[in-house]
């Protein structure tokens, strides 16, 4: 692997990861425009993941984990973070050797690191989904999640995903030898307007703290939880039959926004911390119900491997 | 005779599994060989991150042709069954031989099985050992179905002999064997051909991978030591860590690191847990202070600046880890000296189980028990309440929620830093003890009464909802929390009627039937209890006839009974007593059903005729008189001697005297005789459950 010259900024080190898949095949695409507690929860990754149609995605997601708001002061805790997932369908022989590789496109130079594959088995309780895998060690720095999919939405998943997460402000700040995450430099130190993460962040990480733990309306977050379960069910029980243009249109895709939007209420919810040990599982279990929902019902659609011709 | 050499190349296999697949994949192999008739002089196996290896030494060339007899029908058979035979058999009729039988002249087969060579039988056996190779979990990838630990990507097949090496060849999915294997990942990643196992454990050692787990643990152990010794520190000792990091690199390099001074204060165990769970770190600690203030970390590669950049990222990582823990530390101490007390009150909010309430309701039945429980063993009431009030305060603390594995320890940190006297702290720790089988049972009083307490109130309540262990079921750790009891009382004994407390609590909880639960919990800590003395050698059927006995929810009392009873088992007396006690009682009951009656009025010595049977009134008389004052001050081995004098009596009545005499009154005075024996011997334990 070619030695790179080392990026320069948080951004950069998006720039690269988006050139290097890009250069090996995948579809390069954007954030979904939705809060998410993770990359995974993109439908490019679950529902994706699902039926047998080969996929290959790489993309950035905004990820909002409202529990792990700490008014921007913590140098590496954050309620609003970036992961840059990639998931590659069926999981091709050498993913190990690619991710490797894309470690080296952002300036880490193998010959000097320590990279390990740690076990480390992936479940998402709400996604009704789990995998095999590692974490993977950069210098003792957990710096990727690495993760063969074997089940999403309950569904055994046939070929099997590759899927790659990167924490990408905690492996930048490592790249970039950065202590505190407001210090990272966010574009180009030497850019006119230089611009570091806490200048980006650094204010809604203290709103959206004081949002998430003290403002929330409580009675709202839930009802909108309900609404989201309610919608979600009620739009997979139409018929697979649009009565207007006569087609086969599942609306699998929409059904699976309100999923997501459930999940967030509920991650919203227990950070207002008024949700109990015991209630905890009832809602995982709610939001789960939903992504299995999705997850049937993406299979009976064609990108999800749907076969009209055969099913006749 | 040649040696086979196999190697399963994959992605990563975690390290908890290695030893276990390597030891599975020796015993599948060897075992399918020897079924298949081939025989061999030795074998090994061994496993590293990406791979699992086997050796076969010795491994015969091919297998016995062998030859089975099979009979078949009567000659005279119809047609159909002497075919079906002959299908069965895969022999022509004229090769069919004939026999005189019990059922007749029959057809006889004899079937040739052909020897075959070891390789096609290595070809179809290592295949299927793949397909079914027993991991925890497996998976599949890519677009097939094989299943392995990670991907599978290549096999390394050979058969070596004099003649040379050559590939075993088979396929599973899309990988053939071959004779190839991979060095170290980073440090020599292409392909090379082997030709015996001393030729790729060479080879491999040159692509920097050591291929016996034992021989990288040996060495990281060695050089680690080594350098902590060289700085004046010491290494703490960490099997399972070391056997993990084994299982994590193929090349170790072992590289010493210093903790941050800002860090040094914490307690040794903060360090040690946030170390080893976090980084797989060994700490060093100077000998002089105990502290801890250096750290191991393996990396699994030589570099050019001979792991300074490594061991900078990792000391970093460490850095963020550790100012974690100082702040929960910090914060922690700011609460436990202000109001402890707090963090108890807290966990009104945390359940403990759905059923059973919240922790501090737990709490509160706690201390109310540990006050009722204290003066019997030693303790002040009052201070055991004030002690269990405390004891799972740490529960709500920061440093526990971010280190569950150090709940207790911290609680005691804490309460002394919040002004309780040492043995009020040590109880925080102390209460969850013995946390196993080996684990050391507590013996201060105020930290006994407390851990009675907390598992007796565990065991109650999951007895009033119906929770208990069944089968391999047992997520509560109900067995381990009744091991703790028994082990409490034995070890410090206590003397504890469990009954009355059993009964108590569970009406608390508000069970159905009181009674029947505690009776029921009682049992089950009978059950405990046998499994605990069996592994110190105590005999089953000496408990059940000590658990016979009135007072048996005692339990100090059950072991003092059945370690006098056992003690006179082993010796000839004993043995001799048992078996007088035995023909006694099987005369006496064989009569009483008889008879329909039941000979327990007494007997009396005027109706004896001979010798031995007034020597007999004599000795029972005698043995009574010393068993009783020694049961009443509860000497079981005094009891048991007095008893075990019967049996020179007991065997001479028997030798002389007929029970069943002519005259009725004196065979009715004979058998209340046999009655007395068995009553008076049944004083210690329920003889009749002895086996033997």
């Amino acid at each position: 692997m070619p030695k790179m010259e080392k990026p320069r900024s948080f951004q950069d080190i998006i720039l690269r990861l988006q050139a290097y898949w890009a250069a090996k095949g995948c579809a390069v695409m954007q954030p979904y425009d939705m809060e998410v507690g993770a990359g995974t929860f993109h439908p490019a990754t679950t529902l994706r993941s699902l039926g047998t149609r080969p996929w290959a995605a790489a993309y950035v997601q905004p990820s909002r984990r409202p529990t792990d708001g700490r008014y921007g002061e913590n140098p590496n805790r954050l309620q609003h973070y970036y992961q840059y997932q990639v998931l590659i369908k069926p999981s091709p022989p050498d993913l190990q050797h690619l991710y490797l590789g894309s470690l080296a496109a952002i300036g880490i130079d193998m010959s000097l690191h320590d990279i390990r594959f740690v076990e480390d088995d992936w479940e998402s309780p709400t996604l009704g989904a789990w995998g095999l895998g590692w974490e993977v060690w950069c210098d003792g720095m957990e710096v990727s999640q690495f993760t063969y999919f074997q089940q999403v939405g309950g569904h055994d998943c046939h070929p099997v995903s590759g899927e790659l997460t990167y924490g990408l402000e905690r492996l930048a700040m490592y790249v970039l030898g950065v202590d505190h995450v407001m210090e990272m430099p966010f574009n180009d130190p030497d850019a006119p307007i230089a611009l570091k993460y806490g200048d980006v962040f650094r204010q809604t990480e203290e709103e959206y703290s004081r949002f998430n733990f003290d403002t929330a309306n409580t009675d709202i977050l839930l009802r909108q939880f309900e609404e989201a379960e309610a919608e979600c069910q009620r739009i997979l029980a139409a018929e697979n039959i649009d009565p207007k243009t006569g087609k086969r249109i599942i609306m699998a895709h929409p059904a699976y926004d309100q999923c997501i939007k459930a999940s967030h209420m509920f991650n919203l919810l227990d950070a207002r911390g008024v949700i109990s040990v015991t209630e905890r599982q009832g809602y995982i279990g709610r939001v789960r119900a939903l992504a299995k929902l999705c997850a049937d019902a993406f299979v009976q659609t064609e990108a999800g491997g749907y076969d009209a011709g055969s099913a006749a | 005779m040649p040696d086979l050499l196999l190697e399963l190349f994959s992605e990563e296999i975690p390290a908890r599994m290695q030893g276990k697949a390597a030891a599975d994949l020796k015993a599948l192999v060897t075992n399918g060989l020897v079924e298949a008739g081939l025989t061999y002089a030795s074998a090994a196996s061994f496993a590293t991150p990406r791979r699992l290896c086997l050796v076969v030494d010795g491994l015969s060339g091919t297998s016995p042709t062998t030859t089975e007899e099979r009979k078949g029908p009567r000659v005279d058979a119809p047609e159909a069954a002497i075919e079906g035979f002959l299908r069965g058999a895969g022999v022509s009729r004229d090769a069919l031989e004939t026999r005189a039988d019990k059922k007749g002249e029959i057809y006889v087969a004899r079937i040739t099985h052909q020897g075959r060579n070891a390789a096609d039988i290595i070809a179809e056996l290592v295949p299927s050992v793949i397909r079914d190779f027993p991991w925890p979990k497996s998976m599949r990838w890519g677009a097939g179905s094989l299943r392995w630990v990670r991907p599978l990507h290549s096999i390394l097949c050979i058969l070596t002999d004099e003649a040379g090496a050559s590939v075993v060849p088979f396929a599973v999915d899309h990988i053939a064997s071959g004779d190839k294997t991979r060095g170290h990942r980073f440090m020599a990643p292409d392909a090379f051909a082997v030709s015996s196992f001393e030729d790729y454990e060479a080879k491999l050692k040159r692509a920097h991978v050591i291929l016996r787990a034992d021989e990288r643990a040996d060495a990281i152990w060695h050089e680690a030591s080594q350098m902590a010794f060289a700085a004046g520190l010491e290494l703490v000792e960490d099997r399972g860590l070391l056997a993990e990091v084994a299982g994590l690199v193929e090349w170790p390099v072992v590289l010493m690191g210093e903790i941050g001074a800002d860090f040094l204060n914490l307690p040794p165990e903060v360090l040690q847990t946030s170390m080893k769970e976090h980084q797989k770190f060994f700490s060093v600690k100077n000998p002089k202070t105990g502290r801890i203030e250096r750290f191991v970390t393996v990396a699994n590669r030589i570099t050019a600046d001979e792991g300074a950049t490594i061991l900078a990222g990792n000391q970093k990582v460490l850095s963020a880890r550790l100012s974690d823990a100082k702040f929960f530390w910090e914060n922690d101490l700011r609460v436990a000296k202000s109001d402890i007390t707090q963090w108890t009150k807290s966990l009104e909010n945390v359940t403990f189980q759905a059923k059973l309430g919240s922790q501090a309701a737990r709490i509160e039945r706690i201390a109310d028990l540990a006050a009722e429980l204290a003066p019997i063993v030693g303790a002040e009431a009052d201070q055991a309440r004030q002690a269990a009030k405390i004891a799972k305060a740490d529960l709500s603390s920061e440093m526990v929620y971010e280190f569950p594995e150090l709940q207790g320890l911290m609680g005691r940190y804490y309460a002394l830093e919040a002004g309780y006297a040492p043995e009020v702290a040590a109880v925080a720790q102390e209460h969850y003890q013995p946390l196993g089988p080996s684990d050391d049972v507590p013996n201060a009083p105020l930290s006994v009464a407390v851990a009675l307490a907390d598992k007796i109130d565990t065991l109650t309540g999951f007895w009033a909802i119906d929770e208990k262990p069944t089968g391999s079921k047992d997520p509560y750790a109900l067995r381990r929390a009744a091991l703790g009891v028994i082990r409490l009382v034995l070890d410090n004994g206590v003397r504890l009627n469990l009954s009355a407390p059993f009964v108590s609590r569970v009406a608390a909880f508000g069970a159905d039937a009181p009674d029947a639960t505690a009776a029921d919990l009682l049992s089950f800590f009978h059950d405990r209890l046998k499994v605990h003395l069996r592994d110190e050698g105590m005999r089953h059927d000496v408990i059940d006839a000590c658990l016979s006995m009135a007072g048996n929810d005692d339990l100090a009392l059950v072991v003092a009974r059945a370690r006098a009873v056992q003690a006179v088992l082993s010796t000839e007396d004993g043995e001799n007593l048992i078996q007088g006690y035995r023909r006694a009682n099987n005369i006496l009951s064989q009569a009483e059903a008889k008879d329909g009656v039941e000979y327990r009025f007494g007997a009396d010595v005027k109706f004896a005729e001979t010798d031995e049977e007034r020597a007999l009134f004599a000795a029972l008389a005698a043995a009574r008189n010393a068993a009783n004052p020694a049961l009443q001050s509860e000497d079981f081995a005094t009891a048991m001697a007095a008893l075990a004098a019967l049996r020179g009596p007991i065997d001479a009545f028997f030798e002389k005297v007929q029970v069943n005499a002519e005259s009725e009154i004196v065979r009715r005075n004979r058998l209340n005789l046999l009655h007395e024996i068995v009553e008076t011997c049944g004083k210690v334990a329920d003889l009749s459950r002895i086996e033997g």
